[in-house]
C-alpha cells in the first residue's frame, strides 16, 4: 500500500506521461524526434522554462508572482529603448536584469514588509510593469539585434556536439543548481516549512520575511533575463512581448505537481511539467490538430492534476480508516 | 541560524560585488552597438532562375498561416486559397493559433518546415519576430510567400500585397473627408499595435491629412482594438466618451469595424458619428441596411486567396523566383508581374455600399 501510494505522486505520472508522449511521437510521427524539431520545440520553452524555476521556489513557499510576464515584457523593451539610443548590448543586459531584481524587490516589499497577500500585489504590478512597459518603448518594435547575440539565443546554433540550443543549456544548468537549492539544504526546507506553514516556520526561527523577499527578487531578476532571451529569440523588442506568458508558467509548474497551497512538490516534477506542455504541444502540431484542442487537452490535463492528488489522498485515507476500524 | 545567516549575507555581499565587477568591466569594453550590427544586414541568395514556361507542378503540399484561425477575413481568404490550390491538383491546409501574437507563429513555422512543405503563405503578426524561422524554411528550399501583413523582404520571397498601401491609406482619409464636408475630429481604430499593414495606411493617412483641404479635419486618435471584438468595442465607447466633438471613427480591420458598427448602432451616437474603413460585406451588411454606416471598403479576400496559391504554385514549380519584372499568370485573375522586393498588388480595393452589398457574399 505505501509503496503503490509513494510511486503515485502526481510529479511521477507526470514523468511518466512525459516520457509517453515522446515514445509516442517518435512512434507516429515522422520529424518529431529529428534533432532539429527537438531543438526548435525546447527552445520553445526557454523562457518559460527559465520562469518556471523562481516560480516553483515561490509556489512551494506558498507564494505567487503574476507579474513575471509584465517583468519580461519590461526588459525587452527597455532593451529595445536602449538598444536604439545607440547603447552597447553589453551594457543593457546588466541594465535589464537590474531592473528586473528591482521589480522584485518592490513585489517582495508589498508582500513581506506591506502584509500584502502576493496574489493581490502581483495583480496589481503585472499591470504596472506592461504599463511601465509601453511607457519606455511605446506601439515600437525594434528590432536588428546583433546577429551573433541572435543566434545564440534561436536554435540554429546548438551546444557543439549536441542537438541542445543555449537557452536550454543555460536553463538545465540553473535547473540542477535550484533543483540542489531547494531539495538539499537547509534553505530549500525552509521553502517547504514556510508553504506549509507559515507561523510555524517562524516559530522555528526561520527567517520568513527575508527569505520570501529574496524569493521575488529572484524571480524578477530571472523573468527580466528572460525577456532578453525572448528579445533576441524573436529578434523584435516590444512592450508587449510575453502577454499571457504568466499563466502558461503557472499552469505548467502545477502540472508538475507543485502544490498551489505551498508545502508540496518537486522542481523535477515542475520540469517535466514545462516539458510536458512543450512537447505535447509541438506533437498536436506536428499532426496538425487544431489549436482549440490543443488548448483544450491542456486545460484537461491540468484540471487532472489538480484532482489526481485530491482523489488518491481520499482514496488512502478511507482504506487507512478502514484499516484503523478493522483492527480495533 | 545566526551562522548561517552570516554565511549568506556574506555571500550576498560576494555575488553583489562579483555583479558590479562585471558590470564595470563591461562598461569598460565598447560593446556591441546598434550601429555595428546595421553593418551585418545578408543579402538572400539569389541563386536561382526563373522558367516561365514551366508547368505548375501537381501534388505540392501548400500552408497557410493567417494571423489568427477563426478570424472570419482569414477563414474567408484562406479557405478560397485552399480550394484553388486543390484546383491545381496540390493538397493545402491552414494552421495557426486563437491569438495574433508573433510567438505564436514562430512555432507553426518550425512544424511546417519539420513537416517540409512545398510553400509556406503568412500574414505575419510581427515583421521581424517571424524572420528567424521563415529564413530556416528558405534554407531548406520552402517558398515562402506574405500576404496581408509583410515581413522583412530578406524573410520570403514574395509579398501579395492586397492593394497598394499608400491606396489604402489616402482613399481611407478621402471617403470620410466627403462623409464630414472636410470638417469634424476623427479617430482610428486599428488592430494590434504592431500590425505591419495597419500602421502603413495609418502613416499615409496622417500624410494625407497634411493636405491644405483637411486644415478643419483633425486626427484626435489612434487607438489599438487587438483584432479582439470585445476589445475593439470598448475602445469604440472609449474613444466616444474621450472625445465628445468626435465625428467620424475610421476601422481599417474587418473586427474593429464591426464591433465599432455594432457599438454605435445601440448607441445614441447612430447617426452623428460616421464609420468608415475596411470590412466585409457579410459582417457590415446590418449596419449598413440599418443606417449606421453609409459606405466601407475592402478588396476582396476570395481574389486574394486565390492569387496567393498562384503565387505559392508557381514559386515552388520555379516559373518564377519572386525577382523584380517576372510576369505569371494567375488564372482567370489575368497576368501579373512582380514588382520591388517581390511585391505582387492584387488590384484597387473595391467601395461597398446600400446599392452593392448584396452582389457580394463573404
Amino acid at each position: 500500500m505505501t509503496a503503490f501510494a509513494k510511486y503515485l505522486r502526481w510529479d511521477t505520472v507526470v514523468g511518466v506521461l512525459l516520457v509517453a508522449v515522446f515514445l509516442a511521437g517518435t512512434g507516429t510521427t515522422e520529424g518529431f524526434a529529428d534533432t532539429a524539431n527537438l531543438s526548435a520545440a525546447l527552445n520553445d520553452t526557454a523562457e518559460i522554462a527559465l520562469i518556471a524555476l523562481p516560480m516553483t521556489l515561490l509556489v512551494v513557499a506558498g507564494q505567487v508572482d503574476l507579474s513575471v510576464a509584465s517583468m519580461l515584457g519590461l526588459s525587452s523593451a527597455l532593451a529595445g529603448a536602449l538598444w536604439e539610443a545607440g547603447w552597447a548590448f553589453e551594457m543593457i543586459v546588466p541594465l535589464c536584469l537590474l531592473v528586473g531584481a528591482l521589480g522584485g524587490l518592490l513585489n517582495g516589499w508589498l508582500v513581506t514588509r506591506v502584509g500584502l497577500p502576493s496574489l493581490a500585489v502581483t495583480i496589481g504590478t503585472l499591470t504596472l510593469y506592461r504599463g511601465l512597459a509601453s511607457v519606455v518603448l511605446g506601439d515600437k518594435a525594434v528590432a536588428d539585434f546583433p546577429e551573433a547575440y541572435s543566434q545564440w539565443a534561436t536554435y540554429t546554433e546548438t551546444v557543439p556536439g549536441t542537438f541542445i540550443p543555449y537557452p536550454v543549456a543555460l536553463f538545465g544548468v540553473l535547473a540542477v543548481i535550484t533543483a540542489v537549492v531547494l531539495h538539499c539544504t537547509a534553505f530549500g526546507r525552509s521553502l517547504y516549512a514556510i508553504g506549509a506553514q507559515e507561523d510555524a516556520a517562524w516559530f522555528a526561527g526561520i527567517r520568513v520575511k527575508r527569505i520570501k523577499l529574496v524569493l521575488f527578487v529572484l524571480a524578477g531578476f530571472v523573468a527580466s533575463f528572460a525577456g532578453i532571451v525572448y528579445t533576441l529569440r524573436y529578434g523584435s523588442a516590444r512592450a508587449d512581448n510575453g502577454i499571457g506568458l504568466e499563466l502558461v508558467v503557472i499552469a505548467s509548474v502545477l502540472l508538475g505537481g507543485i502544490d498551489f497551497d505551498g508545502g508540496r512538490g518537486t522542481l523535477g516534477g515542475a520540469i517535466a511539467g514545462v516539458l510536458l506542455i512543450g512537447l505535447l504541444g509541438n506533437l498536436l502540431t506536428l499532426n496538425d490538430v487544431s489549436n482549440e484542442i490543443q488548448v483544450i487537452v491542456t486545460g484537461l490535463l491540468l484540471v487532472a492534476s489538480v484532482l489526481t492528488p485530491r482523489i488518491v489522498a481520499t482514496v488512502s485515507e478511507r482504506r487507512q480508516r478502514r484499516a484503523a476500524t478493522a483492527s480495533a | 541560524m545566526s551562522a548561517y545567516s552570516r554565511t549568506r549575507r556574506r555571500a550576498t555581499l560576494t555575488a553583489t560585488a562579483a555583479a558590479c565587477a562585471l558590470a564595470v568591466t563591461l562598461a569598460g569594453c565598447s560593446g556591441t552597438t546598434k550601429s555595428d550590427a546595421a553593418n551585418e544586414t545578408k543579402e538572400k541568395a539569389a541563386n536561382a532562375t526563373a522558367d516561365p514556361d514551366a508547368p505548375l507542378k501537381k501534388n505540392l503540399k501548400i500552408a497557410f498561416l493567417p494571423k489568427q484561425i477563426n478570424n472570419p477575413y482569414f477563414t474567408i481568404l484562406d479557405g478560397s486559397g485552399i480550394d484553388t490550390v486543390k484546383e491545381l491538383g496540390s493538397t493545402a491546409k491552414e494552421v495557426g493559433s486563437s491569438d495574433a501574437k508573433a510567438s505564436s507563429q514562430v512555432s507553426y513555422i518550425n512544424t511546417l518546415v519539420q513537416q517540409r512543405q512545398d510553400a509556406i503563405l503568412i500574414a505575419a503578426n510581427d515583421p521581424n519576430s517571424v524572420c528567424g524561422s521563415l529564413k530556416q524554411a528558405l534554407a531548406q528550399d520552402i517558398k515562402v510567400v506574405t500576404y496581408d501583413s509583410d515581413t522583412a523582404p530578406e524573410c520570403r520571397d514574395a509579398f501579395i500585397n492586397q492593394a497598394s498601401s499608400e491606396e489604402i491609406g489616402r482613399s481611407q482619409i478621402q471617403n470620410i473627408a466627403e462623409q464630414l464636408g472636410h470638417k469634424g475630429e476623427i479617430a482610428v481604430l486599428s488592430a494590434t499595435q504592431n500590425a505591419t499593414n495597419q500602421n502603413t495606411w495609418i502613416e499615409f493617412m496622417k500624410d494625407e491629412l497634411k493636405k491644405p483641404e483637411y486644415k478643419d479635419m483633425k486626427l484626435v486618435k489612434v487607438a489599438y482594438g487587438d483584432d479582439d471584438d470585445q476589445k475593439s468595442f470598448q475602445e469604440t465607447q472609449g474613444l466616444l466618451k474621450a472625445y465628445p466633438n468626435l465625428k467620424g471613427i475610421i476601422s481599417p480591420t474587418t473586427v474593429g469595424i464591426a464591433a465599432a458598427s455594432r457599438y454605435i448602432s445601440g448607441s445614441s451616437y447612430k447617426g452623428k458619428v460616421v464609420i468608415n474603413g475596411l470590412g466585409t460585406p457579410n459582417q457590415m451588411r446590418e449596419y449598413v441596411k440599418d443606417g449606421t454606416v453609409e459606405q466601407f471598403a475592402l478588396w476582396d479576400p476570395k481574389k486574394l486567396g486565390r492569387l496567393g496559391a498562384y503565387v505559392a504554385a508557381a514559386l515552388a514549380s520555379g516559373q518564377i523566383t519572386g525577382a523584380e519584372g517576372e510576369k505569371f499568370t494567375a488564372g482567370d485573375l489575368g497576368e501579373y508581374t512582380i514588382g520591388k522586393d517581390g511585391e505582387i498588388i492584387l488590384g484597387p480595393p473595391t467601395v461597398f455600399d446600400k446599392n452593392n452589398i448584396d452582389d457580394f457574399d463573404f
